[in-house]
């Protein structure tokens, strides 16, 4: 277990460092948000979940979709807008979904994600199952009106669901202490008689315990909110220089960096050695380079198929034409 | 806009009294028409109009007077528009109306505005068939038989009359030895003879024309009147090609001839001469020609002169290739507007594309 | 065949697919204890229980968003929104949520979503809470908005929503609800996406939804009666997708054409209609297309203020005798 966690962070480090390289060779378009500082909550809570649980994440979730089980092939190749992309490449970068692995999708507008999470748990209830809901948000979600909406309602008709705040402590530029009033982001649960915990972010074996207890919550009928405590590394997205942090601030973030230190304790105890830390490492680079080479020789999608998911149903006196057509000849 | 002055309507009037105008704004005036009643000191006196258009405007009201020359009214004779007004019409009367071949310009809106609609299309028909028609003395000996024309008739006559009217041209001819170029034709369409490729000697032709006109831009331009006169010389080279078809001459336009390849052209020709067969030319497809070539070689015509299709500047006329006396050649004739074309430009015009027929791989090159 | 009011007719459309599919169930405010704002979901909370005809706290981001999760994990939820007006709350969620699921995960999850919200003024209700803002939704690839104008249609509309596997927003109509008609006793769902010509005629085309597709057919009635008028009425009933054919096949015949809304006139429903008839009848127009909508003002609470902010019947009349004098196809009276 302990290993795995390390493999997994390992892994979405260098995708993610692949990710940003891509991006700069113009090869992914868009923006592109970035899980580095977050690799050990993307592997602690990704563990915890059952195959059976949903996730729903905002836009910053290569990680979480590669921690969930979807190959780093298709992860890249969405990236890259192509058809072997999770999500055809229709989503991009903010949007990957994959219905396989009941992860319910990126979603690129802060907190929107988190009504329909809720509806989800609604779903599993209404059915009575055993699976529960995770729902990732950011920290400059607690702010957001729909944040409010869906803990009243997920606490008033006890939904299996556990919403998770990854405090990264800045909500693009802004810290967590200039945007909210109650910086402790998981107190926010107390208005809604909800149990929560803080838990330190960059321990992914903490977050793994921290989640259970949250999820054994949700699935007893008592939603949870689990503030994981973590930095962000880099910008806010790829092209941001970040320039709104001092020097101090960002060396400090380079000495936690959560990968390196979760190394060096794993090798105090023993489980890891120098050997076995390059293999990992190899390893996580082949994996991801592969998945680069995979994206890059994914076709394009067809424009021929450019009305094929805008509705489920086929819909009659659709004017399905490209702009500059005639609608009637 | 002309000023309908007061007249002088007996020796000793220095003045007129308006008494009844026979004309309102809006009417239609046409020579010999009666105006206006005027009282001078003398009699009550008819004026007749000496000019076509529509009263625009009264100056004088009835019962006042105006001294000799003095303005009574305004009569718009068209002179003041530089294009011809808009008719208001609907869409749908402007299809009927193309259907049936119904000039708007005659019919009268009643709809807001002087709109023409559909109504005004119904009952303008029947009035238009009692107009009473002028019946010869005597039949016609000539017994003919009368063919309207059809709106293509109609463009061809009224540009081709403008053209002969309007334009002082003069005509040139040259020849040029065409054995080698024929005999590349030959080879040219035994390359292509799995592709279906079919190159003719005018497909040729219009390639040298198009470089011609490169060499020598003054040739490749139109006359325009604007201020003190222009010559307008194009950029761009759209060859025009003269086609007996169905519906009458029409002359679709292969555009950057310059810049295509005879097998390029080859293909444009032979898609527009289809469709000038089957009547599927669009205007667009008519348009922007800055040169024709108009050939009757294939009707074994040796040499004939063509009128120049305005607004361009010079036609081309070609006629057969004939053996004179073991090689054969090919004799052409410009009609070139002499406002801006001169005999010399014209000259080198044609000596440039006797070069260039002459040394036929230039025109493939 | 019943004559039954709009309001039973949407009742019974929700209660008949309630029994008819366990994952069918109410969600909004007030729809159970209270029995819904307009009383449509009257005695459902008692028949079907509280898990099936949820009350929601005052949180219409929050419960319709839970409703689209619901949706995508297979559930058939009914949305209510109290009124069209407090939709705008949610905006978020069914603009950039529940239309564009389906397409930006490429395909993978459906949202067979109804939400079902009456809009119209005329209540003394004031500008917050009579408008008509259904192009809000009609505006948006991967929605559909269908309105009902008749008992008939609210059922079999209602019926063909809620059995749709896209997000369907069903426009009621606060004026509507106590209109009557004749209802199918069957449970027949109508095809959304085309409309109906509820009455043929040669002279003119009037094409409208909702309220104004009832308003149409009274006015042609009369018009027919003591002018002589042949009024030929498209109801759209759906305003996305939009039956373009029926309207162009329509104004083909007869040449011109009124648009009534309800809506405001600039970019509203009936500058779509006639920009569709621009495109599809232009040679065949006698005279412009006219358009009859609300007056571009919030809506006042006073009396005679609202009365003449709203489009009217006679409002209607005057438009289309406007048109037809235009192309001198009124027949002196």
């Amino acid at each position: 277990m302990l290993l795995a966690f390390y493999r997994q962070m390992v892994l979405v480090r260098r995708f993610e460092e692949r990710a940003a390289r891509a991006y700069t060779e113009a090869k992914i378009g868009g923006y592109c948000h970035l899980n580095l500082g977050e690799e050990a909550t993307v592997a602690g809570l990704m563990a915890a979940l059952e195959p059976s649980d949903y996730v729903f994440t905002n836009y910053r979730e290569h990680g979480y979709a590669l921690a969930r089980g979807i190959a780093p092939e298709r992860v890249m190749a969405e990236l890259y807008g192509r058809t072997d992309g999770v999500s055809r490449g229709w989503g991009g970068s903010m949007h990957m979904f994959d219905v396989a692995s009941r992860f319910m999708g990126g979603y690129g507008i802060v907190g929107g994600q988190v009504p329909l999470a809720t509806g989800a748990a609604l779903a599993i209830d209404y059915r009575g199952g055993a699976e529960a809901v995770v729902c990732l948000m950011g920290d400059g979600t607690t702010n957001i009106g729909a944040f409010h909406e869906s803990l009243n309602i997920a606490a008033l008709w006890e939904l299996p669901i556990v919403y998770v705040v990854v405090n990264n402590g800045l909500g693009m530029g802004t810290p967590v202490e200039r945007s909210s009033a109650e910086p402790e982001l998981h107190k926010r649960a107390s208005a809604y008689r909800m149990a929560s915990a803080r838990v330190d972010g960059n321990d992914p074996v903490a977050v793994f315990d921290a989640a259970r207890v949250a999820l054994d919550s949700a699935r007893a009928g008592r939603p949870y909110l689990l503030e994981t405590v973590s930095g962000r590394l880099k910008g806010h997205s790829v092209v941001d220089p970040a320039r709104y942090r001092s020097r101090a601030e960002a060396e400090a973030l380079q000495a936690a960096d959560p990968v390196a230190a979760y190394a060096v304790r794993l090798h105090e105890q023993g489980v890891l050695t120098d050997d076995l830390i390059a293999g990992i490492d190899a390893e996580a680079t082949a994996i991801v380079a592969a998945a680069a080479r995979f994206a890059d020789e994914s076709p394009h999608p067809e424009v021929a198929t450019l009305f094929d998911y805008t509705y489920a149903t086929s819909v009659p006196n659709d004017s399905r034409r490209l702009p500059g057509e005639a609608l009637f000849a | 806009m002309i000023d309908i002055l007061m007249p002088r309507l007996s020796d000793t009037m220095t003045e007129g009294a308006i008494s009844t105008w026979h004309k309102k704004p809006g009417d239609r005036v046409s020579p010999g028409d009666v105006l206006v009643d005027i009282e001078t000191d003398k009699a009550l006196m008819e004026y007749e109009a000496y000019e076509a258009g529509t009263l625009a405007e009264i100056l004088i009201p009835e019962g006042r007077n105006a001294p000799i020359g003095a303005p009574i009214a305004r009569l718009d004779d068209g002179s003041d528009d530089i294009r011809p007004e808009r008719i208001a019409a609907t869409p749908l009367v402007r299809r009927l109306a193309r259907e049936r071949g119904i000039d708007l310009a005659a019919v009268a809106g009643s709809g807001p505005g002087g709109r023409i609609i559909r109504a005004d299309l119904e009952t303008s028909r029947e009035p238009a068939r009692e107009k009473p028609v002028t019946v010869p003395a005597r039949p016609d000996q000539r017994e003919p038989r009368s063919v309207p024309f059809d709106p293509i008739r109609q463009a061809v006559a009224a540009r081709l009359t403008e053209s002969g009217t309007t334009v002082p041209t003069f005509t040139a001819t040259a020849s040029a030895d065409v054995e080698d170029l024929l005999a590349l034709r030959a080879q040219i369409n035994e390359a292509h003879a799995d592709t279906g490729v079919k190159v003719s000697v005018n497909d040729l032709l219009v390639r040298a024309v198009a470089l011609a006109l490169r060499a020598h831009p003054g040739v490749n331009a139109s006359y325009s009147p604007e201020g003190r006169g222009h010559t307008l010389i194009h950029r761009r080279i759209h060859v025009g090609i003269a086609v007996a078809s169905p519906a009458g001459l029409v002359v679709p336009v292969v555009r950057d001839a310059d810049r295509a390849t005879v097998t390029a052209i080859s293909t444009a020709a032979r898609d527009l001469a289809g469709r000038a067969a089957d009547r599927t030319l669009t205007a667009a497809d008519m348009s922007d020609g800055t040169f024709t070539v108009s050939n009757l070689g294939m009707y074994g015509v040796e040499h004939f002169t063509a009128i120049i299709n305005p607004p361009q500047g010079a036609i081309l006329a070609v006629g057969a290739a004939r053996p004179e006396p073991t090689r054969r050649r090919l004799r052409y004739t410009i009609t070139a507007d002499h406002r801006i074309i001169d005999g010399a430009l014209a000259a080198r015009f044609l000596a440039t594309l006797t070069g260039l027929l002459e040394h036929p791989l230039r025109v493939v090159a | 065949m019943s004559v039954i009011s709009y309001r039973q007719a949407l009742h019974d459309a929700l209660r008949g697919e309630m029994l008819r599919d366990d994952d069918v169930f109410l969600i909004g405010e007030e729809i159970g204890l209270f029995e819904g704002s307009y009383k449509i979901t009257a005695g459902m909370l008692a028949e079907f229980g509280p898990k099936r005809v949820r009350d929601t706290p005052i949180a219409e981001e929050g419960f319709t968003g839970a409703a689209i999760g619901a949706a995508m994990l297979g559930l058939r939820p009914v949305v209510e929104i109290m009124t069209i007006n407090f939709s705008l709350l949610a905006l978020d969620q069914i603009v950039n949520h529940a239309a564009k699921i389906y397409g930006m995960f490429g395909g993978q999850a459906r949202v067979p979503l109804v939400i079902r919200t009456p809009g119209g003024g005329g209540q003394q209700l004031g500008a917050t809470h009579s408008q008509n803002i259904e192009l809000y939704y009609a505006f948006v690839p991967g929605m559909k908005v269908v309105a009902p104008s008749s008992p008939a249609d609210a059922k079999a509309l209602m019926l063909a929503a809620i059995r749709d596997d896209d997000p369907v927003l069903v426009l009621e109509n606060l004026a509507l609800y106590n209109t009557t008609g004749e209802v199918p006793d069957h449970d027949e769902p109508a095809e959304i996406g085309r409309a109906a010509v509820t009455r043929q005629g040669a002279d003119i085309t009037v094409v409208a939804y909702s309220r104004m597709a009832a308003v149409a057919l009274q006015v042609a009635a009369r018009l027919e009666e003591e002018e002589g008028i042949d009024v030929e009425v498209i109801d759209l009933r759906s305003l996305r997708p939009l039956d373009r054919d029926t309207i162009v096949a329509s104004v083909r015949k007869t040449n011109c054409a009124v648009v009534l809304e309800d809506d405001w006139l600039t970019y509203g429903i009936g500058a779509e209609i006639a920009a569709t008839i621009s495109d599809g009848a232009f040679d065949w127009l006698d005279a412009p297309v006219r358009r009859v909508a609300m007056a571009e003002v919030p809506l006042p609470y006073a009396k005679p203020l609202e009365t003449a902010a709203l489009p009217s019947a006679a409002d209607a009349i005057t438009a289309i005798r406007e048109t037809l004098d235009a192309v001198a196809r009124r027949r002196p009276s």
